[in-house]
C-alpha cells in the first residue's frame, strides 16, 4: 500500500471495472457453474436434471479409470518435475561456468520456451512415428521392443520425454538467473575454504538456490497437471487403455467427448481443490522467502 | 593447469549436448519439411535440407486444400497473430488499470477486489472449461476474436506484475504530481505509463508467446476452419496423418510445425533480454 494515495472517489472503480467484469463473467460464474453442475445428474438427452448431492463424485472419483488417471498424473508429474529440474540445473550450472560463448549457450538453451506444447507433441509424435520416426527405429534397433501404441510403459516414456524437453528451457532461465543472483563474494569465500567443486555446489550453491528450486517445483507441477494437455492430445491421447490419461485430459474427454457434464464437473472441482492446495503451499513459501 | 582444461572441456561438452538435445528435434523438423513426401516415406526423417522448401511452404501458406481442407496457412498465421497480439495488448491494458487502482487509491472495496483478482490463480481454464464454453456460446461469441481473447486475459499474473512495479515507484512522484495539480488519469498516462515502458515491453513479449501458444481454449472455441490458429491447425494435421491416406503428407505436417514455431521463437530471440526480465519478474 502506498503512503500517498488519491482520495476516495469513484475513479478507482472505473479502473478495476474491466478486469473485475471479465473475471466475474468468465472466471467466477463458470467456476460456480462447475460446482453446481457437479451436484446434478442429467438424463441422456440433457432435457432434465436432478440434484444428486455427491453421487457424481462417488461415481467418477471412485471409478477405476479416474483412479488410474490420478495415479498416472502423480507419477507423471513427479517424473517430469524431477527430470526437467535436474537437467535444467545441470545445464544452468555449466552454462554459468562457461566464460567464452556463454551467451550463445544461453540463447540456444532457452529458445525452446517459445514452442507450444502441442507443437512439441506433434514433433515428438513424428519422431516416434513407426514409418519414418528415427527414434522409433533407433529404440527398436538397440533391442527395446518399442511400441508406444500398444505398450503403456513405452507410451508413458514418450509423453514424459516430450514434456521434459518442453519444460527444460523455462527451468533453465530461472536457475540461471538464480545463479547469477548469488553474490560473487560468497562464491569466492567458499573457494578459499573448499577445494572440491562438487562439494562447494552441494553445500553453498544448491542451498542458496533453494528458493528458486522450490518455486520452480510448484510451477512444474502445475505445468505437468495442466499444460501437458496439448502434448498428450497430440501424441498418445491417453492410450493405450487410458494408461497415459492425465486428470485434465480426462475432464476434457468425459465432458466433451463423453458428454458427461456432471461427472466432468465433479472432476473439475477436485482439480480446483488441488490447485488451491498448490497455491497455499506456494504462498506459505513466499511468506518464508520474505523473512530470508 | 591440466585439470583446469579438463574442467573446461567437460563443461563445454555438457552444454553442447544440452544444445543438441534442445535443438535437434526442431532442426530435423525443418530439414524434413523441405523434402518430398516420397523421399520421407522411403528414407525416413532427413537431417539435411532438401530442395522442396519453396513448393511445400508455398502450398502450406497460399494454396487452398494445401494443408487443411479449406483454410489457407496464411489465414491461420493471421489468426495466430491476432490472438497473440490481442491477448498481450488486452492483458497489459486491463492489468495496468487494475493495478493502478489497487496501488494508488484508497477505496473501500480495494481489498475484496484484490482477492477476487487473486482467485483467478485458482481457476485455470482447464478446471472450468465446460461452463466457460457455455458462457461464451450463450453470449454468441463462439468463433469470434472477442470470444477467443477476452476470457483468456483477466488472470491475475499481469496485475500482480504491475502492482509489484507500481509499489516500487517512489511516493514522492505522486506528491510532486499532485502539487502540480495532476489528475488521477493525468498521473497515470503522463507519468506512470512512460515510467513502465520496459515493464510493458517485457510483459508484452511473454504474453504474445503465451497467447500465440494457446491450445485448449481455441480448440473448443473455434468450429469453423477459417478461424483456426496455426497451433490448432497442428491438431488437424495430426488427425489427417492418423486417419491415413494414400501418401501421408509428412512434409506438410513438419512445415506447419515450423510455421507455428517460428514467430514466437523469433520474438523471444530478438527481445531476449526483455523476455527473460519479464518471465523472471512476472512469475515471482
Amino acid at each position: 500500500m502506498k503512503r500517498v494515495q488519491f482520495e476516495h472517489s469513484a475513479i478507482p472503480y472505473l479502473f478495476v471495472a474491466p478486469q473485475i467484469i471479465i473475471i466475474v463473467v468468465f472466471f467466477l460464474w463458470p467456476a460456480a457453474q462447475a460446482i453446481y453442475q457437479s451436484f446434478l445428474l442429467e438424463d441422456a438427452f440433457g432435457l432434465s436434471s436432478q440434484f444428486v448431492w455427491f453421487r457424481n463424485y462417488e461415481d467418477t472419483i471412485l471409478s477405476e479409470s479416474w483412479l488410474q488417471a490420478a495415479g498416472f498424473t502423480v507419477l507423471f508429474s513427479a517424473l517430469v518435475t524431477f527430470l526437467s529440474l535436474a537437467l535444467a540445473l545441470l545445464l544452468a550450472v555449466k552454462a554459468n561456468e562457461v566464460i567464452r560463448g556463454a551467451s550463445t549457450y544461453k540463447t540456444t538453451l532457452m529458445w525452446a520456451y517459445a514452442i507450444a506444447p502441442p507443437v512439441a507433441g506433434l514433433m515428438g509424435n513424428l519422431m516416434f512415428n513407426p514409418l519414418i520416426g528415427d527414434l522409433y527405429k533407433f529404440l527398436n534397433a538397440i533391442g527395446w521392443d518399442f511400441n508406444h501404441k500398444l505398450d503403456s510403459f513405452d507410451a508413458g516414456f514418450v509423453v514424459v520425454l516430450i514434456s521434459v524437453w518442453k519444460q527444460v528451457s523455462v527451468n533453465f532461465i530461472f536457475f540461471l538467473s538464480g545463479l547469477q543472483g548469488i553474490p560473487k563474494s560468497v562464491l569466492e569465500a567458499s573457494l578459499m575454504d573448499c577445494k572440491s567443486s562438487l562439494r562447494r555446489f552441494w553445500t553453498i550453491t544448491f542451498p542458496l538456490l533453494a528458493p528458486t528450486t522450490f518455486f520452480l517445483m510448484v510451477i512444474n507441477i502445475t505445468y505437468a497437471f495442466f499444460e501437458t494437455f496439448g502434448i498428450i492430445d497430440t501424441t498418445t491421447r491417453g492410450a493405450p487403455g487410458g494408461a497415459t490419461t492425465t486428470l485434465v485430459f480426462k475432464v476434457f474427454q468425459d465432458g466433451f467427448r463423453g458428454a458427461d457434464i456432471g461427472g466432468s464437473s465433479a472432476q473439475s472441482v477436485v482439480l480446483m481443490i488441488m490447485v488451491l492446495a498448490l497455491t497455499v503451499v506456494q504462498f506459505r513459501f513466499i511468506e518464508r522467502k520474505v523473512h530470508y | 593447469m591440466k585439470q583446469l582444461n579438463w574442467r573446461v572441456i567437460t563443461t563445454h561438452t555438457i552444454c553442447i549436448i544440452g544444445v543438441i538435445f534442445m535443438s535437434l528435434p526442431v532442426w530435423i523438423a525443418f530439414a524434413t519439411s523441405t523434402h518430398s513426401a516420397e523421399t520421407i516415406l522411403r528414407n525416413g526423417l532427413q537431417f539435411w535440407p532438401g530442395s522442396d522448401f519453396l513448393p511445400t511452404y508455398h502450398e502450406a501458406l497460399f494454396v487452398e486444400g494445401g494443408v487443411m481442407k479449406s483454410v489457407l496457412g496464411i489465414t491461420m498465421l493471421k489468426n495466430s497473430l491476432i490472438l497473440g497480439l490481442g491477448f498481450a495488448i488486452g492483458k497489459v491494458i486491463i492489468s495496468m488499470l487494475a493495478a493502478y487502482a489497487i496501488v494508488y487509491f484508497r477505496f473501500r472495496l480495494a481489498l475484496p477486489l484484490f482477492w477476487i483478482i487473486f482467485m483467478t490463480l485458482l481457476l485455470p481454464l482447464e478446471v472450468r472449461i465446460i461452463p466457460s464454453y457455455e458462457v461464451v456460446s450463450g453470449l454468441g461469441l463462439l468463433d469470434t476474436h472477442a470470444g477467443l481473447i477476452i476470457p483468456l486475459i483477466a488472470s491475475a499474473t499481469g496485475t500482480f506484475f504491475f502492482r509489484q512495479f507500481f509499489l516500487s515507484v517512489p511516493d514522492e512522484l505522486l506528491e510532486a504530481a499532485r502539487l502540480d495539480g495532476a489528475t488521477a488519469w493525468g498521473f497515470f498516462i503522463d507519468i506512470l505509463v512512460p515510467l513502465s515502458k520496459t515493464m510493458i515491453a517485457a510483459i508484452l513479449i511473454i504474453m504474445f508467446v503465451v497467447g500465440w501458444n494457446q491450445y485448449l481454449w481455441p480448440l473448443i472455441m473455434t468450429t469453423k476452419e477459417e478461424n483456426y490458429t496455426l497451433v490448432i491447425g497442428i491438431k488437424q494435421i495430426y488427425q489427417i496423418l492418423a486417419d491415413g491416406g494414400e501418401l501421408p503428407q509428412y512434409q506438410k505436417a513438419f512445415a506447419l510445425t515450423i510455421l507455428a514455431t517460428l514467430p514466437p521463437v523469433l520474438v523471444v530471440l530478438v527481445f531476449q533480454n526483455w523476455f527473460v526480465k519479464g518471465l523472471v519478474e512476472s512469475e515471482k
